[in-house]
């Protein structure tokens, strides 16, 4: 019985390492449904209008488990609607935000620890809306995760624009109130809860990432956050923000206001994490730390001036392409600072091959990939073609998929002896890493070839246009590979289950890494750490000038009383 | 071991997104034919990107292999170094001038496409009216004024004059639509409650096809259509066959 009561008030914690931990598990079953509304996507890509396996039961029983047209809009939908508001997001700043920034700086909790409760548990009323919708007459959302009034607000303009629709804007408005308690309470607690000596300059790049993402979030969320309420307004109360009174194109500038910064989110806090992994893997300090840190704060400065280039061809005014084409051009540069600079990191080191190291190394290499495929999209002649393209798909796909979870899954092989005291198995790790990586370019590389050849995104038939008829053998192959990619995660759920039930215990310290969550022990104890830490230096002292062991710890050694 | 399979990883990464450009270029996985009179500009900006990504993205991956290669057979420690001004201030600049090139390069190509407004201001020669799930075309009739009786009204398929300026005034029914034809380089999306104009020219005769690029709803995905691009005289044709059409009552006999 007071195992259960434990039990049950663990479930209420407010200890930010039990909420953080509540977002991972929260997320990663969000991805797996997320990953399974893409294959039946792929499916369709592959084999339109035959009879899907397994999924299809579930999803078209009704219809001979034979996709619908409108139900393929309803699944790329809440694809993208689930894979960006309840995994990625979530993820980076929910889950290892919230467990690492209070270790990282040194502080005991987050600044507001109830807020940051309510900041998971109001996420979950938004997973139930964003799901209820499947259950729906008219069927889940149906008008893409960007939503664009008029075929989401006129209840007659696609079939997911009914309930559905209402539901999806619950769901965005539960997760915009999610998001944005976290963000406050991270920018709060940086700036306010540091250990004695920890300066701005001294935390380490996995904070500052989290730090501006959160300050993005709190400048550009706001505004999404409203827009979802007019847009409830229009359907609900007969409104006319986005019709005849106002205009189609304020829904879009202030979608993408906060949906373009949500793409920043969505890798910086990733940036930060390979940074350190790197880092410590190598052996070697993070090579330009300033101008990585200006990088990330360039990257959230400029960030929120780029959301008209998804407007390129939408007819607002070329002049204001311009001005958009510009401030786009601008911010490949930190990008490309930061990319350099990870190679600094790794130039020279002493590489520990490990499943970290490899996940961070397949971020920095994908990311390229992804980063140099947007140049093409701020050159606004060339985007013309290439918008709403499949090109558009590989490219946001290389940064969120072969970027940020390849970080993701870095940052798990890195920080799961801290958060768990156990270590993952080094080998299930390995494969899992090689076969991810090899299938989610096998998965993604080809997109930008159909892409060039014209196919659009969001069609359920793409043989219905005989221009796209010879990507049929492409997509067939794509989907195979996707497929694979899928089933290949099995790896990753064994690694997880073994290692949590007989990893190899891990000692608070396995990596011999210098930042501070690694003098608490693992896993850490309520208030984190067992003493007052006071910081003595920067977060990366690695290599030949870094004492007797080839690094030096963050924090104040204790001082030994008894010999 | 571990540092054998991980670079060749890297190394296999490099070769297949190389190779996978390579192979597409110029066939049916590549850019369709050019159609239109900018579309050979868009190709070479298009091209000379390419260009610049694939040295940005080969030098990147060479170093990364190299680093991968030399630093996991290291066995003494690595030199704590903290970064390098000369070498920031390298990386920083040489890809800003060439994020500068392109912003400069790209503008002509830009200001062509999106036409001038003495070219716009022009009559429009055709009027698209987008409706889910098709394209309904309207031209002027002989009185040269829209939403009169004679009013030369079709549905899936655009009939336009090669080797000169056509302007199209473009509406929609209900929802966004957008009017992509990927032989033209050209995209246009139609928003309610306003009259969109593009233009393109044609050098050539030919049949392309017109693909709904906005998502419209269930129906989205069928949403084709063809631009029949003929010549002068042709087009002069045609508009009288479809003048007949619409107004012949089907019991004379006709001429």
């Amino acid at each position: 019985m007071s195992r259960l009561r434990q039990g049950w008030s663990h479930v209420w914690s407010l200890d930010h390492k039990t909420i953080g931990v509540q977002f991972l598990i929260s997320s990663l079953v969000m991805l797996l449904l997320g990953g399974l509304l893409a294959m039946a996507v792929r499916w369709q890509l592959a084999w339109p209008w035959t009879e899907m396996p397994i999924v299809g039961r579930a999803l078209f029983g009704d219809h001979g488990r034979v996709m619908s047209p409108e139900g393929y809009t309803a699944l790329f939908t809440m694809h993208g609607t689930v894979m960006i508001f309840f995994v990625v997001i979530p993820l980076l700043t929910g889950a290892f935000g919230n467990y690492l920034i209070p270790l990282m700086i040194g502080a005991r909790d987050m600044a507001f620890p109830r807020l940051n409760a309510f900041s998971f548990w109001i996420m979950v009323p938004g997973i139930a809306c964003a799901l209820a919708g499947f259950a729906l007459e008219g069927g889940a959302a149906a008008a893409g995760w960007t939503a664009y009034p008029p075929l989401s607000t006129v209840l007659g303009a696609a079939p997911g624009s009914g309930a559905g629709q209402t539901l999806w804007l619950w769901a965005l408005f539960f997760s915009g109130l999610s998001s944005l308690s976290g963000a406050i309470n991270y920018v709060v607690t940086i700036v306010t809860m540091r250990a004695p000596g920890m300066s701005l300059m001294r935390m380490p790049l996995t904070v500052w990432g989290l730090f501006v993402a959160a300050a993005l979030q709190c400048m550009a969320l706001p505004v999404l956050t409203a827009a979802t309420v007019l847009q409830y307004s229009d359907r609900a109360l007969g409104t006319g923000f986005y019709s005849d009174a106002g205009t189609p194109l304020l829904w879009q500038h202030l979608f993408w206001f906060y949906s373009h910064p949500a793409v920043y989110v969505m890798v910086v806090p990733a940036m930060g994490m390979v940074s350190d992994i790197l880092s410590v893997h190598s052996r070697k300090p993070v090579f330009g730390y300033k101008p990585m840190v200006w990088a990330m704060v360039a990257i959230t400065g400029l960030g929120v001036l780029v959301w008209g280039h998804h407007m390129f061809v939408s007819g607002m005014s070329p002049i204001a392409g311009t001005g958009f084409m510009l401030s786009t051009i601008l911010i490949a540069l930190p990008s490309a600072v930061k990319t350099f600079n990870w190679l600094g990191t790794v130039w020279g080191g002493r590489l520990r091959l490990n499943a970290a190291l490899l996940y961070a190394l397949g971020f920095v290499s994908m990311f390229v990939i992804g980063g140099l495929s947007g140049i093409w999209m701020a050159a606004t002649p060339v985007d013309v073609y290439m918008h709403d393209t499949y090109v558009v798909v590989a490219h946001f796909h290389y940064i969120v998929f072969g970027g940020t979870l390849f970080g993701v899954f870095a940052a798990l092989h890195h920080w799961f002896p801290k958060i768990t005291g156990k270590r993952l198995d080094e080998r299930l790790g390995k494969i899992h890493f090689v076969g991810t990586f090899v299938l989610t370019n096998a998965v993604f590389l080809p997109m930008h070839q159909a892409g060039f050849a014209g196919m659009v995104r969001r069609i359920a038939d793409p043989y219905a246009y005989k221009a796209f008829e010879p990507l049929r053998e492409l997509n067939v192959y794509i989907t195979i590979a996707a497929l694979c990619l899928f089933a290949w995660q099995i790896f990753f759920v064994i690694n997880l289950i073994k290692s949590l039930w007989g990893g190899a215990p891990a000692g608070s310290n396995p990596w011999e890494a210098a930042s501070l969550e690694w003098e608490a022990s693992s896993p850490p104890p309520h208030d984190n750490f067992d003493r007052d830490v006071v910081v003595v230096r920067g977060p990366y002292e690695y290599g030949d000038a870094a004492g007797e062991k080839d690094w030096l710890p963050q924090a104040q050694p204790l001082e030994r009383s008894t010999p | 071991m571990t540092r054998v399979w991980a670079s060749g990883l890297f190394v296999a990464l490099l070769v297949a997104v190389v190779w996978s450009f390579v192979a597409a270029y110029d066939t049916e996985l590549w850019l369709p034919q050019q159609a239109s009179s900018f579309a050979g500009e868009v190709d070479a900006l298009f091209n000379s990107i390419l260009l610049a990504l694939t040295v940005a993205f080969v030098a990147v991956m060479a170093i990364l292999i190299l680093a991968v290669w030399r630093g996991a057979a290291r066995t003494e420690r690595a030199r704590t170094s903290h970064g390098d001004v000369r070498l920031e201030l390298l990386w920083t600049l040489v890809p800003a001038a060439v994020l500068v090139w392109i912003a400069v390069a790209q503008g002509p190509t830009w200001r062509a496409m999106k036409g001038d407004a003495a070219l716009l201001d022009r009559p429009a020669l055709a009027r698209v009216e987008a409706a889910q799930f098709d394209w309904r075309f309207r031209y002027p009739g002989a009185d040269g004024v829209y939403d009169t009786a004679d009013d030369l009204l079709c549905v899936h398929e655009l009939v336009v004059p090669a080797g000169e300026p056509v302007v199209l005034a473009m509406r929609t029914r209900d929802v966004i639509h957008s009017f992509f034809v990927p032989d033209f380089r050209l995209k246009q999306d139609i928003l309610p409650g306003r009259d969109t104009k593009l233009w393109f020219q044609a050098p050539a005769s030919g049949l392309h096809e017109l693909v709904c690029a906005e998502l419209c709803g269930w129906g989205h995905y069928k949403m084709a259509g063809v631009v029949r691009v003929v010549a002068r005289e042709d087009y002069a044709a045609h508009l009288a066959e479809l003048a007949l059409r619409l107004t012949h009552n089907g019991t004379e006999e006709r001429p």
